[in-house]
């Protein structure tokens, strides 16, 4: 095996993965079939918007938990509400989980709940952060090599 | 790009190709997104790009006013020119929600023929019936996939070439729950799009093979029929009495 069918062998076993252990859903898939030569960074673009938005997002939440005179669960929610939209949207399904999860806490205005919750969704984050960054990685990698990406459904 | 604020707005990679035909501009529809989510807007700019639309994405239905010169403070007069052929909104967004930016769209005699699309992540069954209500063109539960926005393309491009005559004749089929569909393919909503015209009480046209269509949510009935509840079906905004 060449080195393209290597790196390719490679994308495939690990995009399998990700799908198979819940990091990406379909949705993922969809947004990976809508690249093309025109638009040839759309997921990586659209991935680090995310990335971006996940981490004002956390922040936000935790700024919001740690208020001593009183935390504004709606104002946490509203936030964990966006995070939920967005990683709906990319496919980020085990951020996606963690954020409803989170959002029942929000509404039982459990302070502790909502703290292990947090914790939870910025651990799935920096996951998924991981796991994509190697698949870009490997989808460079072919590239250079002269190789296609393989598409996986 | 030009900016104007919140509003982004981008030509489309193809400008070159429609500005050398007349029909090919007339064919290209013009969709006003949006979105207060960045992640969502780009996706949806990628979805109606790719399905040959023009696109102007902006962040609140404040923005989509001014775009639309509907808004009373301020005269966007440069953005005028280009003809907005469908507005896709999100529902929930801070400052004027979707369904407001729906309504105030509607009650304006210059804008109330265009076509509006309500996004939402949640899959509300009052809210889908409030909006269709007030006259919106379909409600899409998020995530939006091409499949929908060739669905929505589909019966929009058709409103054009055919009129009046369609736009009364169409029902309202058009909610779809995320969890029966095979999301890989456009299967069975595209088939639907191929005959948007059902009403809530008669069976479907004959054109249409209709397989498991969307259904509403748990709480409805499940007809075979592409069509909703009967008994919450709204009336269409438009003079139809399609649906009963």
């Amino acid at each position: 095996m060449n080195i393209v069918n290597q790196l390719q062998r490679q994308f495939i076993d690990f995009s399998t993965s990700l799908h198979r252990e819940g990091f990406v859903d379909d949705q993922f898939t969809q947004l990976q079939k809508l690249q093309d030569e025109n638009s040839p960074d759309f997921v990586v673009e659209v991935v680090s918007l995310f990335f971006e938005d996940c981490e004002k997002l956390i922040n936000n939440m935790a700024r919001a938990l740690e208020q001593t005179q009183g935390v504004d669960f709606k104002q946490v929610d509203a936030s964990v509400h966006q995070l939920k939209g967005s990683s709906s949207s990319i496919g980020a399904m085990r951020v996606k989980n963690a954020c409803i999860s989170f959002r029942s806490f929000c509404e039982a205005q459990n302070r502790e709940g909502c703290l292990r919750c947090l914790q939870q969704v910025t651990h799935e984050y920096s996951l998924l952060k991981n796991k994509l960054q190697t698949l870009f990685t490997l989808e460079q990698q072919i590239l250079a090599a002269g190789g296609s990406i393989p598409v996986v459904d | 790009m030009a900016r104007d604020g919140g509003v982004t707005w981008r030509r489309t990679e193809k400008i070159d190709r429609f500005n050398l035909s007349a029909a090919d501009t007339a064919e290209e529809l013009h969709v006003l997104a949006v979105d207060d989510s960045l992640v969502d807007r780009k996706v949806i700019e990628r979805l109606l790009r790719i399905s040959s639309c023009k696109v102007t994405a902006v962040d609140s239905g404040i923005r989509a006013l001014q775009f639309l010169g509907l808004d009373e403070e301020k005269n966007s007069n440069g953005f005028n020119d280009l003809k907005v052929d469908l507005i896709i909104t999100d529902y929930c967004m801070p400052g004027m929600t979707g369904y407001e930016l729906l309504k105030k769209v509607k009650e304006s005699s210059v804008f109330r023929e265009i076509p509006v699309v309500i996004m939402s992540s949640e899959n509300v069954l009052a809210r889908i019936d409030r909006c269709l209500e007030e006259g919106a063109e379909d409600f899409i539960v998020k995530p939006v996939k091409l499949s929908d926005v060739k669905r929505i393309k589909d019966y929009t491009t058709r409103e054009f070439r055919v009129g009046e005559e369609e736009r009364t004749r169409k029902g309202i089929n058009k909610r779809k729950q995320r969890d029966s569909f095979d999301l890989s393919s456009s299967s069975p909503p595209s088939i639907l799009s191929s005959s948007p015209v059902s009403s809530s009480s008669s069976s479907p046209e004959s054109q249409s093979p209709s397989p498991s269509p969307p259904s509403i949510p748990s709480a409805s009935s499940a007809p075979s029929s592409p069509s909703p509840i009967d008994s919450h079906s709204p009336t269409r905004r438009v003079k139809t009495t399609s649906s009963e």
